[in-house]
Parts: C-alpha cells; structure tokens; sequence
C-alpha cells in the first residue's frame, strides 16, 4: 500500500515526521481525511486532534493541535500547528479545568471581544478534553 | 615609594576588572547554550513554512497576493534586529554597517529607505542619523515573543499593503558558530521563489474556506516566523559574541597585570638598591 509523508511543526519545534498511510486532519469546515495523491489543499485548522494512520501498526498516533494550517500535497502533509501536543502528553484533569475556567469566563465576559475570546477558550478547552477522553478509552 | 603605591593600586583595580569580565563570560557561555538550543527549535518550523511558500509560489492560483507580486521599487522597508545591549563586541557594528553600505546603494538610485528598528542599540544609533525610522520595538529580553514583535511587523506590513514601501528586508546577525556571527539581509517581501522540487506546471490548492483570508494568514505567519526566528538567532549571536568578547577581555587584563606585576617588581628593587646604596654611603661618610 502507498503512503504519504507526514510531517507536523509547531513554532516550539518538529512534533512528528513520517509515512502513514491515512491522516485525519481538524478543517476549519469539518474534519478531513487524506489519502496518498491527495489534490494540492490548504485549509485552516480548528483546535482538535490529527490522528495518523501509520502502516503496518494498528493504533493511530494522536496529536492534538490548537489550530494553524494545513498543506497538502500529492505526496506530502504538512501542518504548521500554533501548538501542538503528542497525545500522551493530554492531562485529561487539565483539560477538564481549563473547560471549566473558559465557561466561567463565557459566564462573566461582558463585552463582545471578551465573549468571542472565552468562546474560543471553550472550544479549544472542549477539544482538548475530547482527544484526552478518546485516547484514555484506547488505553484501557 | 609614591609610584610603587600607584601601580599596587592599579594593579587591584585591573584585577576586579578582570574579575567583572571573567563572570560576565560565564553567564553568557551558559545563557547561549540556552539560546542556541532555543534557534533550533524554531528551525523546523520555519523551515516547513518556507517550503509551504515555496509550493505556494508555484502554484497557479486565481487569485494573486500583494505578497507575492514584484513591483517597481520606489521606497524600501528594512526590518533590522540588534541587541538590547552592548559589550558584545562588533555584532551590532557589523550589522549597521552593513546596512549602511546598503542604504547608500539605494539612496545612490534614489530610493528612499524605511527603518523598524527590533533592539535598543538600533534607536541609539540611528537616533542622530538622517534616517526616517518608522516604528521600534526595545527590551525584549532574552526570551523574545511573538506577541511583542507583531506590532512593529504590522507597520511595515501595512506600508507594503499601502504602498508606501515596496520591497521590505531583514536585517540581522546569523550565527555560523560561536566564534564567527555575520550580518545577514533577507528580503522578506515580494516573497522570494524557492525551489521546492519538481512539481506539475499548472495546478493550484483548493482553498478551504477561502483564497484571501487563508492566503493572508499563512503570509502573515511566514513573515513572522521569519522575524521571529532572526530574534531568536541574534539573541543567541548576542551571546555568542559577548562570551568571546569578555573573554579576551579577560585575557587581556591577564597581560596587563603581569606588566604591572613586572614593573612593580622593577620598581621595588630600584627602591631596595637605593636604600641599600644610601646606607652604604652614610656608613663610609661615618
């Protein structure tokens, strides 16, 4: 079977380089899978997870990303994160704080830039706690 | 005796000197390490993004960005980067003469140059300068962020859009290794063709959501990661450079106090023969 190459980059340094066979990548319009000989793409990210394919293994490699850009071409993925985490680096405890503290915030915000800031506090909060979640059912 | 209590005290004097410089070489050797591992790790990224770009400029898109379009140059911008502070040796010299010489190649063609200025020894050497310096940014520390260069990025970015500049550069100290830092000049925007391989001739990305605002986001991260990165690698240099400097400052002091040590010592014979020849003398007077 063919295989794409992989590689993920946050402004922190290299987070993941290699081949898979299968990326699903967090679009800004929903969720994307990418398959070798991909059309040349570029979208936004939302905050979420990317989860690798790799051949020959049958688990998938998560990492968690807080948005950025993805590229990819026929022969190449590339996602520039803002920041990324392998995802046995998720604390699910953190995660569900940092979800609790952007819904106090979403309570108390008053002005309209506040509201939007606590909202995407949330959704990254929400995210986060989700890909922690899934990967805490696949270990057990 | 007056002149053997002059050099005693010189000679202290020279060695808390030396012992000033001797530590200020210490704390830069350990703080560069630092550093320099930190300008390895925005490597990846950067690296990545310009490839990004690279594919970008080969593609065929519908929509061109200003980013990526040469125009007729009437105005220039240079984003420079120096150190906040000095004693680190030429570094910052070098960088400013090299942008001088560069300057004058433009003004000699009657193009105007545009400053932002990323360090305090920029300001407080173009400050007495006929130079038109638009925006600064001072005192980042060793640990520059993102978040405090943005707004000087922005100006010249918005000159560009505007079109009151039309070409905008970065100027900074690139670290070859620890002994040897040199200026550099990148031309930031148009953005530079980059050979990113053999790619089909006419092809371009789908765009999701849309061509504008996603071809704007990405330009905008590029050129920060670029300044960013050319912080992070002066910092370093800054380092680099400050540890050889005060080391040979302390070498040098090394060589100073044994010349002291040796006059001191000439002197204080001169002084016992003396005594010695006068005691003689008075005792054959006797």
């Amino acid at each position: 079977m063919s295989t794409i190459h992989v590689e993920i980059v946050s402004a922190e340094g290299e987070i993941y380089s290699g081949d898979a066979e299968m990326v699903v990548a967090p679009a800004s319009l929903g969720d994307v899978g990418i398959t070798p000989r991909h059309a040349p793409l570029m979208t936004n990210l939302r905050p979420g997870e990317v989860r690798i394919k790799v051949p020959d293994e049958d688990d998938e490699i998560f990492i968690y990303v807080t948005g950025g850009v993805l590229e990819v071409q026929p022969h190449l993925v590339t996602v520039l994160a803002d920041s990324a985490l392998h995802g046995d680096q998720l604390d699910e405890q953190a995660a569900l704080d940092a979800h609790k503290l952007a819904e106090a915030e979403l309570a108390g915000a008053a002005g309209k830039e506040d509201i939007e800031h606590a909202q995407m506090q949330l959704v990254e909060a929400a995210a986060r706690y989700s890909a922690a979640q899934k990967l805490k059912g696949r270990r057990s | 005796m007056a002149n053997l209590k002059e050099i005693r005290t010189k000679i202290g004097s020279v060695k808390n000197t030396q012992k000033i410089t001797k530590a200020m070489e210490m704390v830069a050797a350990s703080k560069m390490r630092r550093t320099q591992q930190r300008m390895q790790e925005t490597r990846p990224y950067a690296d990545k993004i310009r490839t990004v770009i690279g594919h970008l400029y080969q593609a065929n898109p519908e929509y061109r960005h200003p980013f990526l379009v040469e125009r007729e140059v009437k105005r220039v911008g240079y984003i420079v980067v120096t150190t906040d502070r000095g004693l680190c040796g030429g570094l910052n010299v070098n960088t400013f003469r090299a942008l001088l010489k560069d300057m004058k190649e433009w003004r000699d063609k009657d193009v105007e140059v545009d400053l932002c200025l990323i360090g305090a020894k920029g300001v407080q050497f173009f400050r007495n300068l006929d130079v038109n310096v638009v925006g600064a940014t001072t005192h980042l520390g060793e640990e520059p962020k993102v978040a405090d260069l943005v707004g000087s990025i922005k100006i010249m970015l918005d000159a560009y859009t505007e079109g009151r500049i039309d070409r905008l550069y970065l100027m900074h100290s690139e670290f070859v290794n620890t002994m040897s830092q040199q200026p550099e000049i990148k031309t930031l925007i148009p953005v530079e063709a980059i050979d990113a391989g053999d790619l089909p001739q006419h092809w371009d990305y789908i765009y999701e959501p849309d061509a504008v605002d996603l071809l704007d986001a990405v330009l905008m991260r590029y050129i920060e990661s670029q300044v960013y990165r050319a912080t992070i690698e002066n910092v370093a240099c800054e380092m680099a450079s400050k540890m050889v400097a005060m080391k040979s400052a302390t070498d040098n002091a090394v060589k100073f106090i044994d010349q002291l040590q040796l006059d001191y010592n000439k002197a204080r014979q001169a002084a016992i023969t003396q005594e010695i020849s006068e005691i003689v003398g008075g005792a054959a007077a006797v």
